[in-house]
């Protein structure tokens, strides 16, 4: 990435200042703070603008024109449902387990938080640097379904109970083609660290480089992520037409609202990971060949016409890596919305049948060929 | 440490009981389905009815003859004219009283159109209890086009009550013919909508194909009439058995499949809209002209005795049998409605299959709650 000003220069820059006039302890407290409120809040935008887009794309699929009443064309149709659902009772059923009952939608709402501390939202711009990266997501992400089975065992509901423990087959399956299909492309770039990763794809993403793998392995992953989202059409667990609502069948108010917005967080976190092991992260896309014409497209890709700039107008060239990667984020995130918007539900043995008859087998071949690739030096 | 073992032979999973419905999102209205469960496994099925019953038979002993019309479009809300026409068949034979052609080729339109109306609303709503919420929309699209000609024409949309003792209640509208011929048109195209985005659908296939298998001897004893009856080989079309008001003159076809599934009850659906266009079609270009209904005195009496009439309802054969004791008002209505026989099918073909299923039976056997209640 060639522009003037790198994010690490920003947070260097704060760190030099707080240091200067505080205890290191304290400089590391606020900066914790400071770093994790910065992505929630960023993660919830985000999650604002998926629930808007869903209602839209929505809309538009099913000849509507989705929320158009509140706020110009509907924008401001999420905050007053917020405000709906904060002013509403969170009913809890006589016979529940209560604590179970209220710990399970924080429980899973900390668990979706937690899965984004590694991921690289721009160059240096990273929560946690840590070289065990993507493997923290997986071990994080997965464990997402004890909330969802807690919440379906707590409710004294037969429709959550059977929802949840839908699910947690689901997830339990999924996971295995999910994780395989990372590690393709783990193997692929050498590193689990997620800047790592969307460095070696400096010269072509994943997907675009070439290596059939890589390419069935993005195709499994947004399979088996959509199915670990609970998506439809894997949406099994909240199946609506059979268990009414699921797993959260019994709660309202804003502790429905939690696994409302743990769906939308839930989503943006695997299409995050998506665009990072297979699309390049925020990397612009360039151009693979060696002629003057690629060459012009990468330097304008690459914003090297901004080197003459003053330096006042180069700040906006941090924006453009972010520019990539949110792009991508929605661009998957669209695809899942597609999906569920235009395919009937599985049924549960179907679901299953799926992942441990198709998707698991073919992505152990696929990283067994992969991994042929890498021995035999054949990757690039 | 005693060392015990258990044969899998003894470990036994509790069965445990759910209420599907009265208020559940795939029952369309308020059936009750009182549903015993093994894990994900239907191990018996329970419906309950009742939750909707409102006397209609008992309360068209207090009406006149005329206007028992005016319930009838309440049983089966999805197909109000052809309960209609029912009623009106059942009197004129009793009475013997005589039909314009003008009022038989408009009642044969309005029958057809609203077979295409349920139909369509049925393509909706079974593809949304298969996990498809898209095509409950575009269902209604296409339905609400039919409305709107209803509305036109009769006054109504819903509960149309147009088609009365004697013909119609009064003549259609001079731009009735040239605006269904558009709409027909549109019905096509929307008709290749469908296929795009469900019938083709691999995940719908694969959901509909062999599941909830209903087999011709179990239709015959069951009493299960129409498609669901159709879907496997047993032919009652009413239309062609018993044809009544001029179907006999006309050219179309009756649709049987053998597949005896969910996919086959399906593809008859689907396959009947094309029928119904085709029959539309034919009665388009040739509408005769004249009375649309004949004049008949303020109070009907029927002669002594008792008649039935059947008619081909968008969901199977509706009787009417009427017992009359020569006075003005019915002795006895009684009505043989589809949905209630067709209602007995759902648990010889769910029992063993996963609960998903049992919604999908459900769906393509395109139950009408108060159709079953009266």
């Amino acid at each position: 990435m060639i522009s003037m000003i790198q994010f690490s220069d920003v947070t260097t820059w704060i760190h030099q200042l707080l240091s200067s006039c505080m205890a290191p302890w304290l400089v590391f407290l606020i900066e914790l703070v400071v770093a994790a409120v910065a992505a929630v809040v960023a993660l919830l935008v985000c999650v604002i603008i998926m629930v808007y887009m869903e209602r839209k794309v929505a809309g538009h699929m099913q000849l509507r024109h989705g929320p158009n009443r509140v706020g110009w064309h509907g924008l401001c149709q999420l905050f007053a449902d917020i405000i709906k659902l904060l002013l509403k009772e969170s009913f809890t059923p006589t016979r529940a387990d209560k604590l179970l009952f209220t710990v399970a939608p924080v429980l899973s709402l900390c668990v979706s938080l937690l899965a984004l501390a590694p991921i690289s939202w721009g160059p240096g711009l990273v929560l946690w640097n840590t070289n065990i990266g993507v493997l923290f997501v997986t071990a994080i992400s997965s464990m997402g379904v004890i909330g969802i089975l807690m919440a379906g065992w707590s409710s004294n509901n037969k429709y959550a109970l059977l929802g949840a423990m839908r699910s947690g087959a689901q997830i339990v399956s999924y996971e295995l083609s999910a994780g395989l299909s990372i590690v393709t492309i783990v193997a692929l770039a050498g590193t689990l660290n997620t800047g790592g990763i969307i460095e070696s794809q400096a010269n072509g993403w994943w997907v675009l480089k070439g290596h059939l793998p890589a390419i069935f392995a993005f195709i499994i992953y947004i399979i088996a992520s959509t199915a670990e989202c609970n998506r439809a059409p894997f949406d099994l667990a909240e199946a609506e037409s059979e268990l009414t609502a699921g797993y959260h069948t019994e709660y309202s108010g804003m502790q429905f609202g939690i696994f409302y917005l743990n769906e939308y967080i839930n989503m943006g976190v695997v299409a995050m990971i998506a665009s990072t092991l297979f699309l390049g992260g925020w990397q612009p896309f360039y151009l693979p060949f060696d002629f003057p014409l690629a060459h012009a497209f990468n330097d304008i890709m690459a914003l090297k016409f901004m080197e003459t700039w003053p330096a006042w107008i180069s700040w906006v060239s941090l924006a453009w890596p972010l520019v990539w990667f949110f792009g991508k984020l929605f661009l998957i995130i669209f695809f899942m919305m597609w999906f569920r918007w235009t395919f009937p539900r599985l049924r549960i043995d179907q679901l299953l049948k799926l992942e441990w008859k198709y998707l698991l087998p073919l992505s152990i071949v696929n990283l067994v060929i992969v991994a042929l690739f890498i021995v035999l030096g054949l990757h690039f | 440490m005693e060392n015990q073992t258990v044969t899998p032979s003894e470990l036994k999973t509790e069965e445990f009981v759910v209420n599907i419905g009265p208020q559940h999102p795939a029952t369309h209205g308020v059936l009750r389905v009182e549903v015993t469960l093994d894990g994900e496994t239907v191990k018996d099925v329970l419906p309950h009815l009742g939750y909707i019953h409102r006397g209609i038979e008992k309360m068209t002993e207090s009406l006149g003859y005329k206007q028992s019309i005016f319930l009838t479009s309440r049983m089966d809300y999805l197909s109000a004219h052809i309960n209609n026409h029912l009623c009106a068949l059942a009197i004129e034979k009793a009475a013997q009283i005589e039909v314009p052609a003008r009022a038989k080729a408009i009642r044969i339109i309005m029958d057809e159109l609203q077979r295409l109306t349920s139909h369509e609303l049925w393509w909706g709503s079974c593809a949304m209890d298969i996990g498809a919420v898209t095509p409950f929309f575009l269902g209604f699209r296409d339905r609400e086009r039919i409305l709107e000609l209803f509305e036109q024409n009769t006054g109504n949309r819903l509960t149309m009550s147009y088609i009365i003792p004697g013909g119609v209640m009064n003549d259609v509208r001079p731009d009735f013919v040239p605006k269904l011929k558009a709409l027909l048109k549109s019905i096509k195209d929307y008709r290749k909508e469908y296929d795009q985005l469900i019938t083709g659908n691999y995940i719908f296939q694969h959901r509909t194909q062999g599941i909830g298998v209903l087999s011709k001897e179990q239709a015959i004893s069951l009493g299960c009439t129409g498609p669901t009856a159709r879907a496997s080989g047993l032919s009652c079309d009413i239309r062609k058995l018993y044809p009544y008001d001029g179907y006999e003159k006309l050219d179309f076809k009756e649709v049987i499949d053998y597949g005896c599934d969910n996919w086959a009850r399906y593809v008859v659906r689907m396959e009947e809209m094309s029928q119904s266009i085709h029959i539309i079609e034919q009665l388009l270009d040739n509408l005769p002209t004249g009375d649309y209904r004949t004049k008949l005195k303020g109070v009907l009496k029927l002669p002594a005795g008792e008649y039935y009439q059947r008619v081909e309802s968008a969901r199977g054969e509706l009787g009417v049998y009427i017992v009359s004791d020569g006075g003005a008002k019915p002795y006895r209505m009684k009505f043989r409605t589809p949905c209630y026989s067709n209602l007995g099918a759902v648990k010889p073909i769910s029992v063993g299959m996963k609960i998903a299923d049992l919604m999908a039976n459900m769906a393509t056997i395109d139950l009408v709650i108060p159709d079953m209640d009266r």
